[in-house]
């Protein structure tokens, strides 16, 4: 993803992402980051946290606004509703990230997708 | 708590896997940056999101066969929302969901934004890019898919949201 707001931006482009990995953008390098330090798959707040959504997007505008160099990034005031335990866990011995069967569909995909390269199709 | 270094981490659990060669992480030491020269009430805005977002068209169908595979393509940006949803599977589903299409495609956030005044229009068209399989992909293929349907919409400022 942040290839791709690298793109943009050098083609003439304003950007601003809105991500929880914080380290893998800013190890890339974009122009505008608000980090949002929940799990992955929430950057832009909490399931049915209407209002919280609301202030990370307008952070997310805000930034477009403010910024006057790249890297700039600023974080969400808000912590996960449940607790920090996620981050202990994540990634670690005890709780594998994809199960069985969502590793298996991303095999299956990495496979189709050297097919499709293969066939011109991507 | 400080944030997680999914970098750091993942090289550990990939290795303990028993995947040798650690993913490289993409890397530059210069970024591009292109100011905002108008008011956002003035600009069109678009999100472009790695989320696997996608129409539900037929609610029993398995989408799962076709997904992560293909270059970047377009949701309209009048798609209702409750007809939007994402099947990707590579977040944190101990932790949390993707029930709420809004916490991480957020259409809806977009659409109170244009109605407020806070930006001028909202782009026709909306995009999905595939988290690759490689960046080369992402850099030669889908990076040119989006700048010229962004353009080709009048696009002024985009919003990116990975999962």
């Amino acid at each position: 993803m942040s290839l791709v707001a690298r793109y943009l931006e050098a083609n003439g482009i304003p950007t601003v992402m809105i991500a929880n990995g914080r380290d893998i953008v800013e190890h890339c390098g974009v122009a505008r980051l608000v980090f949002v330090d929940f799990p992955l798959g929430n950057p832009c707040g909490e399931p049915g946290a209407v209002d919280q959504q609301r202030e990370i997007f307008e952070m997310a505008l805000s930034l477009l606004e403010t910024a006057t160099e790249p890297r700039t990034t600023v974080e969400a005031p808000f912590q996960w509703s449940k607790g920090d335990k996620w981050k202990d866990l994540i990634f670690s011995e005890e709780q594998r990230f994809l199960d069985e069967e969502a590793t298996e569909h991303w095999l299956e995909a990495k496979a189709r997708y050297k097919e499709r390269k293969a066939e011109g199709k991507v | 708590m400080s944030y997680v270094r999914y970098i750091d981490k993942t090289r550990a659990y990939y290795l303990k896997e028993g995947y040798d060669k650690p993913y490289e992480w993409a890397h530059f030491d210069d970024v591009p940056f292109t100011p905002l020269t108008k008011p956002l009430s003035e600009c069109r805005a678009t999100i472009v999101s790695t989320s696997d977002i996608a129409i539900r068209e037929d609610e029993s169908a398995d989408h799962t066969q076709e997904m992560f595979v293909g270059n970047a393509y377009v949701i309209p940006s009048d798609t209702p929302v409750e007809r939007l949803y994402s099947q990707q599977e590579h977040f944190d589903k101990h932790a949390t969901h993707l029930d709420d299409v809004d916490s991480f495609f957020p259409i809806t956030r977009l659409r109170e934004a244009e109605a407020a005044g806070r930006i001028g229009s909202i782009a026709k068209r909306l995009h999905g890019v595939h988290t690759s399989y490689s960046q080369r992909h992402t850099l030669e293929i889908d990076g040119p898919l989006v700048l010229e349907r962004c353009r080709e919409d009048g696009v002024d400022v985009a919003i990116l949201t990975p999962i």
